[in-house]
């Protein structure tokens, strides 16, 4: 008698959850492991060491001909913190970073429990929610650039014409940091989104069985069994967003370049305005270490500060 | 069975696929734009295209400034991404099997690159570069990237090598086999989708970086983003051509998501990006 | 406590090209401890998920007692549901985990936590009412997770799928004993899923057999043991399961395997094929030819301590016995194997359709 197996779709989720995957950590102590990580130890000194190094050369000199230097010490630091200029794209760029946090966060969570999570649409969804993500910078500004346009922009043209509102990138301030902003959001909330939605799918289903046989509401669910389980992804999303756009450069540039005035000048851009544009190494040196030290430290205390709160 | 998820929210789905559709409002606008004659496109604003012509696409293929670009971008993308394999792939084993000295620091050093600022890099990348002569070569740009693109794959690596258990490798080792014909023959198969993941993200994380292999390279190299901002000239600004490669440019970036597509979610799963 | 009733129960997950589970009736009657038995894969969880309503099946219809639930949800079935590993709010206390249910269906405050301290004394939690459900082992987790289901006042029937699959083997004895015991003092329907045959014979009032989406046999444990209705029953309880030996029945009704005459077919059988079937607990070795029975070469015998098996063959067949540790048999011997006469069955498609009674006049004794 042959028993025919009946495929009772045990969906992937119909496991128990994972435990950690890691092992118990008993590695062995082992040096000569330090050859298998050379090839990583000397790729990234030459493309991080030793750039470094250099700026950190030129942020202590001033630098009037590669033959014709100065030692300063200290001073080009101390002038580029005291600089407005610097001060203000400081401040601009935090803000800018913390509207991103505020938006894409929630928005990107709630993308993740819309999306589909079973059958034909999850690979259709998958796609265009990933895609934005996969554009070159350059043409992510390219694409706001145009589509915010009040005269050839479809953007542009319905918010000036179907809604009546005034709206021009290039000449106010407040529309070219709008645009900025909701050019970020169209961009990176689908990092967001897929973080956690890949924190949602690792949910196995018998916790919304036994969430329907308790008598759970909709909102009571998503508190109890999917929000807690979002903790860990959230945590590198907002760290990631966080960063990126503390740092961004190249799509802000392509739709405004940084204007109009310095509405949009961020601390990259105004960092290599000094640099490439008007070459002065010295302050540029100084202003580049500045810089990496804030995000590092920032980072870092966001990082402990998300860790720290989920134990 | 229904999702049960889905159950409580019917709207869900309604919600999710206008927020697709609005999502992919600014690309179609650029697809549109891509196949109207200039004039068009300065003339009056129309929803729809009222001439299409394919003269941008005709351009962008046979004037060679603009395909080799393109190529460009391609190459480097490709070069990174085995580089940052090749070199990432024995890394991650040691941090994933052995305690050495300094290890710990050592990967979050690594970490940290991830989060440096590239703009920081611009001027000591345009003058060691140019002294090594790798400046304005496909393999410059590859080099370069590897600057955050190898922490990311060692990163990624290591999550996926510790869920295999190390009786495999000690089994190995009892069968006779020597470490680099074990992790060949053995391993590698068995971390085949962390390979694909690590490889997605690479030449993700590369295509669409514009700063760095802007700086490093001038006319042989030059990535597609560089060659973009041709368009802009006395006469004013190309439209037309500008849209047509920002459209060309998302093509690469959709076809690897579509092959990759189910790795996605597992590989954003490892929350490692 | 109601009677779960099912009337023509069946689902295909793939629009009716195969089916999960076919049509079936079948009523699980309020207050017993029901174990459904089977191999993964024969619908157990289809049939429990329909039974709780987190599946609608296909055809048929589902009555609480008298209350059509077909189309009922969940959430208003009266029904608890345990699952294979614990399904915990685990931000919540074990007190908060108890408490969830009621306070979904708003229950007042009172008498929440009256229920959630009866439930947690019944199932001896009170020690860990405040901790956090995380940090507690699986096996609690899992009586937790059981807590859960028993605390609200309208549940019944108690759905149980394989929940002691993550659990200890030390801990799982004291769970089922545990869940007999609540049992007893509630006096909820119970149907406890498992695909572990002596889970189900120990723990059950009465097991019900799947095989391929359909109900093979259903009766008290020792019934299915001594006169299994189905092959499948035959084989898949007891260890090791039922002999089964192809023989043909003649037109003198005598059952002939091979060429050896084993029996006499009892019930009104026409010739043909028919398959034999007898535990290995009822064939003695030696001791006279006397049938139901045949000759078959030994070739091994398993010491398994407290009894050996002996292993033979048959006109090609494997035949096995379970006899007295002290007996031993060589290898290459040709014995004689006789059944028990009213243990030995004929079955024909996988049913039973009869049983061997001894060849009139034969053997001596």
């Amino acid at each position: 008698m042959t028993v025919t197996r009946i495929e009772e779709p045990v969906a992937d989720a119909a496991a128990p959850p994972e435990t950690s995957d890691r092992q118990p950590d008993v590695k062995p102590k082992n040096n000569r492991a330090w050859l298998l990580v050379l090839p990583v130890v000397v790729s990234v000194a030459f493309t991080a060491v030793i750039p470094l190094m250099t700026v950190v050369n030129f942020s202590v000199q001033d630098i009037f001909s590669p033959s014709d230097r100065i030692f300063v010490g200290l001073e080009w630091f101390r002038s580029v913190s005291r600089d407005p200029e610097v001060r203000s794209a400081f401040l601009r760029t935090l803000m800018f970073s913390a509207q991103v946090l505020l938006v894409e966060i929630p928005l990107g969570v709630a993308i993740a429990v819309s999306m589909p999570r079973r059958g034909v649409w999850v690979s259709a969804a998958l796609v265009v929610v990933a895609l934005p993500l996969l554009i070159p910078w350059n043409v992510v500004g390219t694409i706001w650039q145009i589509f915010a346009r009040a005269d050839i922009g479809l953007g542009g043209w319905t918010v000036n014409n179907v809604l009546g509102v005034d709206f021009n990138y290039t000449l106010d301030s407040t529309d070219a940091w709008i645009t900025v902003l909701v050019m970020d959001v169209w961009h990176w909330t689908p990092l967001v989104a897929l973080l956690a939605y890949a924190g949602l799918r690792s949910i196995p289903d018998p916790y919304f069985q036994a969430a329907q046989i308790d008598g759970a509401s909709g909102w009571a669910t998503f508190r109890h069994i999917q929000l807690p389980r979002l903790r860990g992804v959230l945590t590198i999303a907002i760290l990631l967003r966080f960063m990126d756009s503390f740092m961004i450069y190249t799509e802000p540039f392509v739709v405004t370049g940084g204007g109009p005035g310095n509405a949009t000048s961020f601390l990259s851009i105004l960092l290599s305005k000094i640099a490439v544009g008007q070459f002065d190494l010295g302050p540029a040196g100084a202003f580049s270490l500045l810089y990496f030290l804030i995000v590092q430290i920032v980072s870092y205390v966001f990082f402990t500060v998300l860790t720290r709160s989920g134990r | 069975m229904k999702p049960v998820a889905t159950r409580r929210l019917p709207w869900a789905r309604t919600v999710f696929w206008l927020y697709a559709a609005t999502l992919m409002l600014p690309l179609l606008w650029m697809l549109g734009m891509s196949i109207r004659p200039n004039e068009d496109i300065l003339g009056s604003f129309s929803l729809l295209p009222q001439r299409v012509t394919f003269d941008n696409y005709r351009t962008f293929f046979t004037d060679s400034a603009w395909y080799s670009s393109y190529l460009n971008s391609i190459v480097y993308t490709s070069i990174n991404a085995v580089l940052s394999l090749v070199v990432a792939l024995p890394a991650a084993y040691a941090f994933s099997r052995f305690r050495f000295a300094g290890d710990k620091h050592l990967f979050f050093w690594l970490l940290t690159n991830r989060m440096a600022p590239p703009a920081v890099f611009l001027l000591p990348f345009f003058q060691i570069y140019q002294s090594v002569g790798l400046f304005d070569t496909h393999l410059g740009v590859a080099i370069a990237h590897m600057l955050f693109n190898v922490p990311l794959a060692v990163w990624i690596l290591e999550g996926f090598m510790s869920g295999i258990p190390r009786e495999i490798d000690e089994t190995a080792a009892v069968d006779g086999y020597s470490l680099p014909r074990f992790f060949v023959r053995i391993f590698l198969p068995m971390i085949r989708s962390a390979i694909g993941v690590t490889a997605f993200f690479c030449f993700m994380f590369s295509w669409v970086e514009l700063l760095i292999a802007r700086t490093i390279t001038s006319v042989n190299a030059k990535p597609i983003a560089a060659t973009m901002t041709r368009t802009v000239s006395a006469a004013g600004v190309d439209w037309g051509l500008l849209a047509t490669a920002g459209v060309l440019t998302i093509i690469p970036g959709a076809i690897v998501i579509w092959f990759v597509r189910n790795y996605i979610a597992k590989g954003f799963a490892l929350g490692r990006v | 406590m109601a009677d779960v009733r099912l009337e023509g129960v069946g689902h295909s997950y793939d629009g009716g090209r195969t089916w999960a589970l076919k049509p079936m009736t079948w009523t699980w009657r309020s207050g017993r401890a029901y174990a459904l038995l089977g191999p993964s894969g024969c619908g157990k969880t289809t049939l429990l998920n329909i039974i709780s309503g987190l599946l609608t099946p296909t055809e048929g219809r589902i009555w609480l007692d008298d209350r059509e639930v077909t189309a009922v949800p969940t959430a208003a079935r009266n029904i608890a549901q345990v699952f294979q590993f614990p399904v915990l709010y685990e931000e919540m206390s074990v007190y908060d985990n108890l408490a969830f249910p009621l306070r979904n269906r708003r229950y007042p405050k009172a008498e929440i936590d009256q229920r959630v301290r009866g439930v947690s004394r019944l199932l001896g939690l009170d020690d860990h009412l405040g901790r956090r459900s995380r940090r507690l082992d699986p096996g609690r987790q899992q009586i937790v997770s059981l807590g859960r289901g028993l605390v609200r006042s309208d549940v019944a029937a108690v759905l149980l799928d394989e929940p002691l699959t993550v659990v200890d083997p030390a801990l799982k004895w004291t769970l089922r004993s545990k869940l007999k015991e609540i049992h007893r003092d509630t006096g909820h329907t119970l149907i406890y899923v498992t695909h572990d045959q002596t889970e189900a014979l120990t723990f059950a009032d009465e097991v019900v057999v799947l095989n391929d989406g359909a109900i093979v046999q259903a009766g008290e444990p020792a019934e299915l043991f001594l006169s299994p209705a189905h092959e499948f029953v035959g084989h898949f309880i007891g260890s090791p399961g039922m002999n089964v030996l192809p023989a043909e029945i003649a037109a003198d009704g005598v059952v002939r395997v091979g060429q050896s005459a084993v029996g006499r077919a009892v019930g009104d059988l026409p010739p043909g094929p028919v398959r034999v079937g007898v535990r290995p607990e009822f064939v003695t070795v030696g001791g006279g030819r006397a049938t139901p029975g045949l000759s078959a070469e030994v070739t091994g015998v398993d010491r398994m301590g407290a009894y050996n098996l002996v292993h033979a063959r048959a006109d090609g067949h494997a035949l096995v016995a379970k006899v007295d540790a002290a007996s031993s048999y060589a290898p290459g011997a040709v014995e004689f194997f006789r059944f028990a006469t009213d243990r030995a069955f004929l079955f024909r498609d996988a049913v039973r359709c009869g049983s061997l009674a001894p060849l009139e006049g034969g053997g001596a004794a």
